[in-house]
Order: C-alpha cells, then sequence, then structure tokens
C-alpha cells in the first residue's frame, strides 16, 4: 500500500508497470508460502511414511504406502490418551482462571477510582519482563512446601493470579467500553459486581476470547513447568510426553512425526478459526507477549 | 439573592455531599481492592517473594540434602572466576542473539513489507507466514531435528539442489547455533505481524509529501518507512533478547546445549543446576544475573519509550 508506484504515470507504461509488478508480488508471496509450509508438509508427509522409505536421499516426498498405522502405533507408544487428558484439564482450569484472574484487576485498573491506581498499573507493568525463570526456585520450594510437587496443582493453581500480559490488554479493551449503560446502571443502584459480570465481561467477548486462545496455546505448548513439577507419567501432559518420546532411541521417525503433528493440530486448527482474535490481541497490547 | 437560610441550606447541602462523596471514594477504594486481590495475591506469592527469595538464597550454598550456609557472594565469585560453563552460556546466548535478532529484524521486515501490499489473496498469505509463530514447543523442535538431519534431512536436500552440500548442522559445533537462527526466522511471522500494525500506522499524508518531493519508492522507504520504524525495530530488539535469554526448549529437546556445549543458553545453565545438581543457592545466584540483565534491557525500553510515547500521542 506504502510503496506502490505514484498513480501519475504515463497510460501504457502504467499498466504494464502494474502487471509485470502484480506478478512479481504474487510469485514472492507464493515462495514464501512454500516455504512456511514445507516444515509442517514435510512432517504430515513423514508421519505417513512406511519405515524403509524415510531414510532415503534424495527424499521420496510422497508416502508410498500411505501407513496410517503409524499414528494407532505412536499413539500406543506413549500413554497419548492420557497425556491428551491431563493436557486438555491443565489448559481448561488456567483458561478460566486467566480470564477471571486477570479481568477482574484489569476492571479496577480502567474503570474503577482508588488511590495508587497509577503506582500499582506501573508496578504490574514492570513485573511484564520478569522471566519465570528469576522465580522458578523459590516458587519450586514453596509448591514443595505444601506437598504439591508430584501433582497437577503447580501447573494449575498459579493461573488463577493475574497474569500481567493478559492484564494490561484487558484493560486495553476495558478503557474502551462506553461509559453510559454504566452509569445508567449505577443510577439504577448498581455495584461494581453488577457493572463487572453484566455489562464489562459481556461486552469484552473478543478480548477475553483472545485470553483463552493465548492460555490454551501457552500452556498446551509449554515444556517447563510440567518438566520441573511432574514424575508420574500419569500426570504427563502432551509436552512432557512428548519430550520422553524424543529421549527414546527406539522410537522410528515416522512414529515421532506423527506424535508431534498430532500435538501440533489442536493448536492450529484454534488458529485457522480465531485468526482474527491472535491478531487482535498482538496489536492491542502493542507488542509481541 | 441569597437569604441566610438558602446559604445555611447550601452549605449543610454541600457538608452532605461531602461527606457522602468521602464516603463512596471509601468504599470505591474497598471495592477496586477486592477487585485487585488475585493480581495482588499472585504478586506477593509468585512473583515479588520469590525474587526476593532467590536474593536470599544466592547468598548461600544450599545444595538439596546438604546444610545452608551463608557465603555472602561466593555464589557471584565462583561464577565469574571458576564456572566456565556460566560463561560458555552467557557467551552462546549473546552469540546467538547477534545471529538471530538482525536476521529475524530484516527478515520480518521484508515480509511485512510484502504483505502490506493490496494483492488479491492478501489475508490468505498473512495467515500462512503468520502460522508459524504460532506453533511452538516440543513437537516444533522435534520436526526441525529431522529437518536438519545431515544425511536425510530436507534442509541439506534442498541445499543439495542448489549444489551445496549442507554441513551436520546439529551435530557440528560450529553449525548447531547457526541452525537454531535458521529455525528462528520460520517463526518470524511474530515479529511480521507487529511490524505489519507499525507500517500501517504511518500517517499517508508523509508519503504523499514525499511523492511531491519528488522521492521515488526506495527514498520513501529510506527516509519515511525506516524511520517511522525505528522506535518499533529497537523495541523489538530489546524484547528480543530478552526473550533470547529465556531460550530453553529447542536447547534442550534438539541438542540438550550440545554439541560440546554449542549451544548451551543461559537457562540450561540455571535448570541444570536448580534441577540437575539441586545447588539451589547458585541457582539462585544465576537466576539474579538474568534478572539484573532483563532490569538493564527493560530500563534501555524505557528510555527508548521517549519516541514510542510520541508516535501513540500522533496517531491518535
Amino acid at each position: 500500500m506504502s510503496l506502490q508506484a505514484p498513480a501519475d504515470k504515463p497510460q501504457g507504461w502504467t499498466f504494464t508497470y502494474k502487471t509485470r509488478r502484480a506478478v512479481l508480488q504474487l510469485a514472492v508471496l507464493l515462495v514464501g508460502s512454500a516455504v512456511f509450509l514445507t516444515p509442517l508438509g514435510w512432517m504430515v508427509l513423514t508421519s505417513l511414511k512406511p519405515t524403509e522409505q524415510i531414510f532415503l536421499f534424495p527424499p521420496e516426498f510422497i508416502p508410498k504406502p500411505v501407513e496410517w498405522d503409524n499414528y494407532a502405533e505412536a499413539w500406543s507408544q506413549g500413554e497419548f490418551w492420557t497425556y491428551t487428558q491431563n493436557s486438555t484439564l491443565v489448559a481448561a482450569l488456567n483458561i478460566a482462571g486467566n480470564i477471571f484472574g486477570s479481568s477482574l484487576p484489569a476492571f479496577a485498573f480502567a474503570r474503577l477510582r482508588f488511590t495508587g491506581r497509577r503506582v500499582l498499573f506501573l508496578i504490574m507493568l514492570s513485573t511484564m519482563m520478569v522471566p519465570i525463570w528469576v522465580t522458578i526456585v523459590p516458587t519450586f520450594l514453596l509448591f514443595k512446601f505444601f506437598g504439591w510437587n508430584g501433582t497437577l496443582l503447580p501447573l494449575i493453581v498459579p493461573g488463577f493470579f493475574a497474569v500481567p500480559f493478559y492484564t494490561f490488554l484487558l484493560r486495553q479493551y476495558f478503557l474502551g467500553i462506553s461509559h453510559e449503560l454504566e452509569d445508567a446502571a449505577r443510577m439504577d443502584g448498581a455495584n461494581s459486581l453488577t457493572i463487572y459480570f453484566r455489562i464489562v465481561m459481556p461486552l469484552a467477548r473478543p478480548a477475553l476470547a483472545t485470553v483463552a486462545i493465548f492460555a490454551f496455546v501457552y500452556h498446551w505448548n509449554d515444556l517447563i513447568t510440567p518438566l520441573i513439577y511432574l514424575t508420574d507419567e500419569k500426570l504427563f501432559t502432551v509436552a512432557l510426553g512428548l519430550s520422553r518420546f524424543r529421549n527414546s532411541y527406539r522410537m522410528e521417525m515416522s512414529h515421532m512425526m506423527a506424535a508431534a503433528t498430532f500435538a501440533l493440530v489442536p493448536v492450529l486448527i484454534i488458529y485457522f478459526f480465531t485468526q482474527r482474535l491472535f491478531i487482535q490481541g498482538i496489536v492491542l497490547s502493542g507488542s509481541k507477549g | 439573592m441569597v437569604h441566610g437560610h438558602d446559604a445555611l441550606d447550601y452549605i449543610t447541602l454541600n457538608t452532605r455531599t461531602v461527606k457522602g462523596g468521602l464516603g463512596i471514594a471509601r468504599r470505591e477504594n474497598l471495592e477496586a481492592y477486592l477487585f485487585l486481590l488475585p493480581w495482588i495475591i499472585g504478586f506477593l506469592v509468585l512473583t515479588i517473594g520469590p525474587i526476593l527469595a532467590s536474593l536470599g538464597l544466592s547468598f548461600t550454598d544450599w545444595q538439596v540434602g546438604l546444610g545452608m550456609n551463608f557465603i555472602g557472594l561466593e555464589n557471584f565469585r565462583l561464577m565469574v572466576v571458576e564456572d566456565d560453563l556460566f560463561k560458555k552460556s552467557l557467551g552462546v546466548t549473546f552469540n546467538y542473539s547477534l545471529m538471530a535478532l538482525p536476521a529475524g529484524i530484516v527478515v520480518a521486515l521484508a515480509m511485512a513489507l510484502l504483505l502490506n501490499q493490496k494483492v488479491f489473496g492478501i489475508g490468505v498469505f498473512r495467515t500462512i507466514y503468520y502460522l508459524p509463530a504460532v506453533t511452538s514447543g516440543v513437537a516444533v523442535a522435534m520436526l526441525w531435528a529431522w529437518i536438519f538431519n545431515s544425511e536425510f534431512g530436507l534442509l541439506n536436500w534442498a541445499l543439495d539442489l542448489i549444489n551445496v552440500k549442507g554441513p551436520a548442522w546439529l551435530l557440528e559445533p560450529r553449525w548447531a547455533l547457526p541452525a537454531f537462527a535458521v529455525m528462528s526466522l520460520w517463526g518470524a511471522g511474530g515479529l511480521m505481524i507487529i511490524y505489519l500494525a507499525s507500517l500501517q500506522a504511518i500517517p499517508q499524508n508523509l508519503y504523499e509529501a514525499a511523492q511531491i518531493d519528488g522521492a521515488n519508492v526506495a527514498r520513501q522507504f529510506l527516509h519515511v518507512t525506516l524511520p517511522m520504524l525505528t522506535p518499533t525495530i529497537l523495541f523489538n530488539l530489546v524484547v528480543g533478547i530478552i526473550a533470547v535469554f529465556q531460550t530453553f526448549t529447542n536447547a534442550y529437546i534438539m541438542t540438550a546445549g550440545g554439541p560440546n556445549f554449542a549451544t548451551y543458553f543461559y537457562v540450561l545453565h540455571l535448570y541444570n543446576n536448580a534441577f540437575g545438581y539441586a545447588r539451589m543457592g547458585y541457582a539462585s545466584a544465576l537466576a539474579w544475573v538474568l534478572f539484573v540483565i532483563v532490569l538493564v534491557m527493560t530500563l534501555a525500553v524505557l528510555r527508548t519509550s521517549q519516541y514510542w510515547v510520541f508516535y501513540s500521542g500522533e496517531k491518535e
């Protein structure tokens, strides 16, 4: 848009220039798309190949015959059904926890007046940059003291306290919600909790959906927390189960790629259906999370 | 025409509202703090508490199962003087930043310029280019380990097409870190989106003015687009360095820090000390060094935010 040719060129020239330019752009875009999609395509193709077809150079791209059994075998080699249940439970509870834990403070920061609002908001912003690694040792010891280590609790309970990034994101959205409805409701004697539940939260559904998606992707993919806290395979998440897959040398490449495909599919499906929300979240925050 | 009576009424009425106002303010304060509770508890118990606790632990030699003694700054002395792996991991992390961040900025910016055109189907292209950025974690690391396979991998096949003999990537100390950088470019869509948003926020009249002055496309890019994007570039650079300092999963899965510590990122060292050797005191000291690095970076962002704030003001 910004770099398009100036419009005041001679007529005939503009036509050929524009056409050539458009063709070139399309070609570059297509090549780029191929580059970005190929790794995922390679993963899926590998996952469907019979063993003898994998270690070939140059590679044969089309599986012959297509081995759907690879998925069943990969599935049965780890306790993938258990991993999936655990990941789903952890992700679901974190989505709920993140939404409430982050939207309540966001509501206060955006819609209520109180002493220390500016200072507290600045403190919250500054904690957005604190890496998990800075707090990981004392947090581990704290959860150990509670007797939580080796259970799913360290993966779930922290989700119910505000995530600064989501709080910031929701606060930005809440600021934009009109005050008219709120004023009218206050006239009728509604308190803040009612305003929060009946007016602000329903109107903020797109932003809440963004938080839910980010939370799902984060917890579905997260390796560090499960790796540190879980020891019993019955409690492993998909990411942790997959990492153990990787370390067992007996594992066949086709099975590993089948398992990797399985782990990525939920995220990809969600992305395809909700890309607008992904991008809105990034634009709303003004920076990558 | 204010009568004494009216005036008195006015005063009592006024004090009543003032009193009522104070009451409302106090009530709103209480309400607000109740709403803030999830953040306040999280901040005290899961953020500031642990940060201070790890500061305390960093002055001890605590190893789980062995005793705990106060040893002052000994951990930091060990780090600088004796722990070669600390220096190695710091070096790997900075080296990787120097490779991956500039490359990422150039690629992401090029992608953003490309995707900022009005071409048929641009929405589909944006979806595709951004797609790898939403994937991450163990599955992606496993996939790339396979792509980097020296004999049967996709990358060396592609290089073979142009008659280049690819290296053994993850098995060669010299090529392992560049391999990580190549992999990170695949996810450049995340940065691309931020540049795209900044590009679209550049006022069109700047381009119109440049055109009137006879600037061609290249000059418009150099004198309008690039200067307007510098705050975004700077911001991304600093956030990028902070992110690099947290690189864990890819290194843990693909190389476990090898070969010969060529991909031994900083947090891998922290992880090994804390959860491999249970040296909680030393790991806390490492965590604090990480914290200080991140803090310095963040302050750098705040310094540059003068430009930043100016821009968002311009947009409104």
